[in-house]
């Protein structure tokens, strides 16, 4: 196997000097510094040259809700992790086994996470008397023996950064702006990284100011010649490229990658799309995507609030569009009435809920999965609609076009669940080949279909196979018809009281749902079926999950997993599967939402593992419980 | 950017809806449906001349979609031979702007009344009305709510007995007008659910205005606000009541046309006898004037208690569109760069594992 990066090439910088090269299988970084010192953008170009290298990935943003919290204090700590290997990965990582700290806040913050022996490497310009004591350092950490578990590299890179760049011109405050770059610039040295993708970024990024791009170029090759020249770093690391599958791959975020799957299932589908939405943290970044896209048949509307959002997007699907909405749960909840209209005269609609911690608004910028009930039965009345949830973020990209395939099958509003840790989180995508993606494309009604020979247009005829409705949209001659949300007769689709029709139109909505044409879950057991324990989750656990499952594994205890991407209906086999194991464990982000769903509909008991802190699992967290649980089955077993 | 930057031509409100030489008369609209108001409902009346005027147009009638909320009036869809949806309380604005915007072969036509619009879905009213959307709201103001039963409304006089208020309404109503005119709507007009050839005007001008047009209908509810509206509908009082607006002409009424209107201080307008004022001192009506302020004054001169009610339109100004700026963006953005999804998928920072 062998990789190659896009525009690879020596670039103008390349190590020298001699320095022990010490070759690692994975290496977890964190940039952790304040909101304002650009955290976001190191790690991200930081991730950019690793996938550029070809290495397998996996990111972890954390930042604060405010825009600008107090500077300097632990709520105004922003971190980027990013999880790098030769081989193939599946979380962003539990612990950093290197952190760069950019002043004391990031420090105290982050410094918990770090293993004994890690690496830390902080900026000492920031370790002012002034700013240890705003979050609580009475003595500074760096002068007594508090970091002696860890190994220290003290620089001081605002200084430095202000030196490289005394002939810029630039104010002194603009040229420390750039010590983020510095900070990526020694990182990059240290991991061997290539160089001309951030170079080339910066470049574009800061096109209309091109003092200030070379300003951080040079930034940033400072950093780098640092880590060369001073000899401070005895050691350098290499983590060789990934054994990944053959094919192009590109780094994607889930937010992207989703956003670019409505794109797609539009274009599959050869259909105009209207995204109606309103901001909201974290799935704004499906409309900023969205509306780079007009080219594609793209409509973004802005909406004055998420009701109106989804009202065009229903609207524009009464009329033949592909209609999407996008928000995160409190988004849900006013959309929720939308929904149940878009349940009742069956019309196709995707509903993005990129979860995010609640309730209320919650933890705006922290991850959760606890939507799920309220995807499932957060309307009035019998009111069932699909859901899917992708498991990382390049899995957004299909789950976009499962959701538009069922939306348009069975003509239903489809919940989609992403969540933060997926959307802001990146990954490599095996860039798909567009032959290869699916038809979504649909038939319009052109003709009346009473069955009665009439001659008439009867709305809620259905097809005898998906009990879909017939989309007739308006400007078709002959087919005037009118739908809403009363109660509709059967076939005709006239208001109707009738009791019976009643009883017969819940039944049927639920079995068009419920009979969705679903793919069997797969489970996967490298023991050959000796595993009792079975480990089943849902949506962004994925990683993590499968991360600890092959930990217990590697410790010789047999465990299965699944995942489950189609949470309504459930997989045909689901029941078979469960019923197959001594002990189901199923790990949430919510307080028990699967396994309560799971209980209810197989009768079956669950071990229901759950927790909501805002953050995705740790694999050595679950580690624990699986291997827990698998030596009491054991024991159990005997 | 606006339709002029973007060398627009400028269009009619349903000059990209299909039209038919064939004749249409009002009963091709009405649908097989039982209409079921209550005996008398000025509903009625609004449907039938709404039916009649359609065939005036000469559209093809399947371009013709009718979206309502939920109220008396809303159910009016359901009655009309064309395409419709009886939406969710409140919403029908925003569900027709995404039809309008994805659909600019169709004449999307909204049904609200006071409660539906101006309570509920009061948002959705004034952001539609900002942005100009093409489509066309008709308000039914019975100022009650009638299929709830008969609780006040934002449009009900305050202290107004009802179950919901056994000591009388204690809000200051809404005069729809005044708000559709703040809210920047580019076409506003009034009429009289009984006064046919009034109305027939109104929703004609409505239906040619590319735009948001606001068109309130006043309308009586018998059951639950019976002769709301009785002082416009006896002949003396509303020869002493109604304004009516006609582009050109100086305003004036009165059963001798004795009374008329003209400029009062701080920029607004009053009403006088014309031998007061003198003909030459009467404001001509011009609903063509860009300032919002010159409607909105006509608006104010009309009151909750009807002692002055001005009919017709008081605005009719030429905006660029939401929809038509919202399509140029996107036919634009196509021509600059054809649509390629394998390049937009693979992006510009790739590697190969070989
Ligand atoms: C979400 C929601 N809230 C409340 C209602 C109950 N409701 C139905 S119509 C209505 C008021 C209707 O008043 P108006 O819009 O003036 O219509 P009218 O019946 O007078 O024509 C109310 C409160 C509802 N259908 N949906
Ligand atoms: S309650 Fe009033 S508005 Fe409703 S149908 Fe009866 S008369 Fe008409
Ligand atoms: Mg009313």
């Amino acid at each position: 196997m062998s990789t190659s990066a896009n525009g690879s090439g020596t670039g103008a910088l390349s190590a020298t000097r001699p320095t022990e090269v010490s070759q690692l299988d994975r290496v977890v970084i964190r940039f952790a510094g304040d909101s304002g010192d650009g955290m976001q953008l190191t790690g991200d170009r930081f991730t950019s040259e690793a996938a550029a290298f070809g290495n397998d990935l996996a990111t972890l943003p954390n930042f604060p809700a405010e825009i600008r919290a107090p500077q300097g204090t632990i709520p105004g700590v922003s971190s980027f992790q990013v999880h790098f290997a030769d081989y193939d990965i599946l979380t962003p990582g539990d612990r950093p086994d290197v952190l760069v700290a950019m002043n004391p806040a990031a420090l105290k913050a982050n410094l918990g996470d770090v293993p004994h022996g890690g690496t830390v490497i902080v900026n000492t310009d920031e370790f002012s008397k002034r700013n240890l004591t705003k979050v609580g350092y009475d003595a500074d950490p760096l002068g007594d023996d508090s970091l002696s578990a860890y190994e220290v590299h003290r620089v001081a890179m605002s200084t430095l950064t202000q030196g490289a760049l005394a002939d810029t011109g630039l104010g002194k405050k603009d040229a420390e702006r750039c010590k983020n770059m510095f900070a990526l610039g020694l990182l990059s040295w240290m991991y061997h990284r290539p160089t001309e993708g951030t170079e080339r970024f910066l470049r574009e990024k800061f096109a209309k100011k091109p003092d200030i791009a070379e300003a951080n170029i040079l930034a940033f090759r400072a950093g780098w010649n640092y880590g060369e020249t001073t000899e401070s770093f005895a050691t350098t690391f290499e983590v060789a490229p990934a054994k990944l599958e053959q094919g192009t791959y590109r780094q994607i975020t889930g937010n992207t990658a989703l956003a670019y799957g409505i794109v797609a299932a539009g274009q599959l589908a050869k259909l105009p799309i209207l995204l109606g939405t309103y901001p909201i943290t974290p799935a704004s970044d499906i409309l900023h995507e969205l509306s780079k896209h007009k080219n594609f048949g793209v409509t973004t509307f802005q909406a004055e609030d998420e009701i109106a959002g989804i009202g065009a997007a229903l609207g524009a699907a009464y009329g033949g569009a592909l209609g999407v909405t996008s928000t995160s749960g409190p988004g849900i909840a006013l959309k929720s009435e939308t929904i149940g209209l878009g349940v009742m005269t069956e019309l196709p609609l995707i509903v993005i809920d990129v979860q995010r911690g609640g309730p209320s608004t919650g933890l705006p910028t922290k991850t959760e999965q606890a939507d799920l009930l309220q995807a499932m039965f957060g309307r009035n009345s019998e009111s069932p609609v699909p859901i899917i949830a992708p498991c990382s973020p390049a899995d957004c990209f299909d789950a976009a076009l499962e959701a538009t395939r069922i939306a348009l099958t069975y003509r239903t509003p489809v919940l989609l669940l992403s969540d933060g840790a997926i959307a802001n989180g990146s990954e490599p995508w095996l860039i798909p080949d567009v032959g290869t993606l699916p038809d979504l494309s649909v038939v319009f009604a052109t003709e009346p279909n009473a069955p009665d020979g009439s001659g008439e247009h009867w709305p809620y005829v259905r097809d005898p196979e998906t009990l879909a409705r017939e989309w007739a949209v308006p400007g078709t001659p002959g087919l005037q018809h009118r739908i809403g949300g009363l109660e509709k007769a059967d076939g005709k689709g006239n208001i109707s009281y009738d009791p019976d029709n009643h009883d017969k139109m819940v039944r049927l909505r639920q079995a068009k749902i419920d009979g969705i044409d679903v793919p069997d879950l797969t489970v996967d057991d490298p023991s050959g079926g000796e595993a009792r324990v079975l480990a089943l989750g849902w949506g962004s656990s994925y990683g993590p999950i499968g991360a600890a499952a092959r930990r217990v594994r590697k410790k010789g205890l047999p465990i299965a997993q699944a995942h489950l991407r189609h949470l309504n209906p459930f997989p045909a086999n689901l029941g078979e599967v469960l019923s197959r194991y001594d002990t189901v464990v199923v790990p949430e982000m919510n307080l028990g939402q699967l396994a309560m769903l799971l209980r209810a509909k197989y009768l079956v008991d669950i071990n229901s593992y759950t927790k909501i802190a805002g953050l995705p699992f740790k694999a050595e967290e679950l580690e624990g419980v699986f291997t827990d649980i698998i030596t009491s089955t054991k024991e159990v077993a005997r | 950017m606006t339709a002029t930057d973007l060398g627009l031509p400028r269009l009619g409100g349903l000059d990209l809806v299909p039209a038919t030489d064939e004749p249409q008369k009002a009963k091709d609209y009405k649908s097989d449906q039982e209409v079921r108001w209550c005996p008398g409902c000025g509903d009625y009346v609004v449907l039938n001349t709404i039916q009649s005027f359609l065939p005036t147009l000469g559209l093809k009638r399947e371009n013709i979609v009718f979206v309502s909320g939920i109220g008396c009036s809303s159910r009016f869809p359901y009655y009309m031979n064309t395409y419709g949806m009886h939406s969710i309380h409140g919403r029908a604005p925003a569900i027709a702007t995404g039809l309008a915007t994805t659909r600019p072969d169709l004449s999307v036509w909204v049904v609200t009344g006071d409660g539906d619009a101006l309570s509920i879905g009061g948002n959705h009213l004034v952001h539609t009305l900002r942005r100009n959307v093409n489509l066309k709201i008709l308000l039914f103001n019975n100022r009650i709510y009638g299929l709830t039963k008969g609780q006040y409304s934002p449009t009900s006089d305050q202290g107004t007995v009802t179950k919901s208020t056994p000591m009388g309404s204690l809000d200051t109503p809404f005069n729809p007008v005044s708000l559709a005119l703040g809210a920047e709507a580019s076409f506003v007009g009034r009429a009289l659910d009984s006064d046919k050839k009034g109305l027939t005007e109104v929703l004609t001008a409505a239906a040619q205005h590319r735009g948001s047009a606001f068109v309130e209908i006043y309308q009586n509810c018998p059951i639950f606000n019976d002769g709301a509206f009785d002082v416009l509908k006896d002949k003396d009082e509303a020869a002493q009541r109604i304004i009516p607006l006609r582009a050109g002409e100086p305003i004036r009424f009165g059963p001798e046309g004795e009374y008329g209107v003209t400029r009062s201080g701080w920029g607004g307008l009053e009403v006088g006898k014309v031998a007061d004022i003198g003909e030459d001192d009467l404001v001509v009506h011009d609903p063509t004037i860009q300032d919002t302020s010159y409607a909105f004054a006509l608006s104010r001169i009309g009151d909750q208690h009807l002692n002055h009610t001005p009919t017709g339109i008081f605005r009719q100004v030429e905006r660029p569109t939401y929809d038509d700026q919202a399509r140029a963006q996107v036919e634009q953005a196509a021509q600059a760069k054809a649509p390629n999804l394998q390049a937009l998928l693979t992006g510009k920072d790739t590697w190969t594992v070989a």
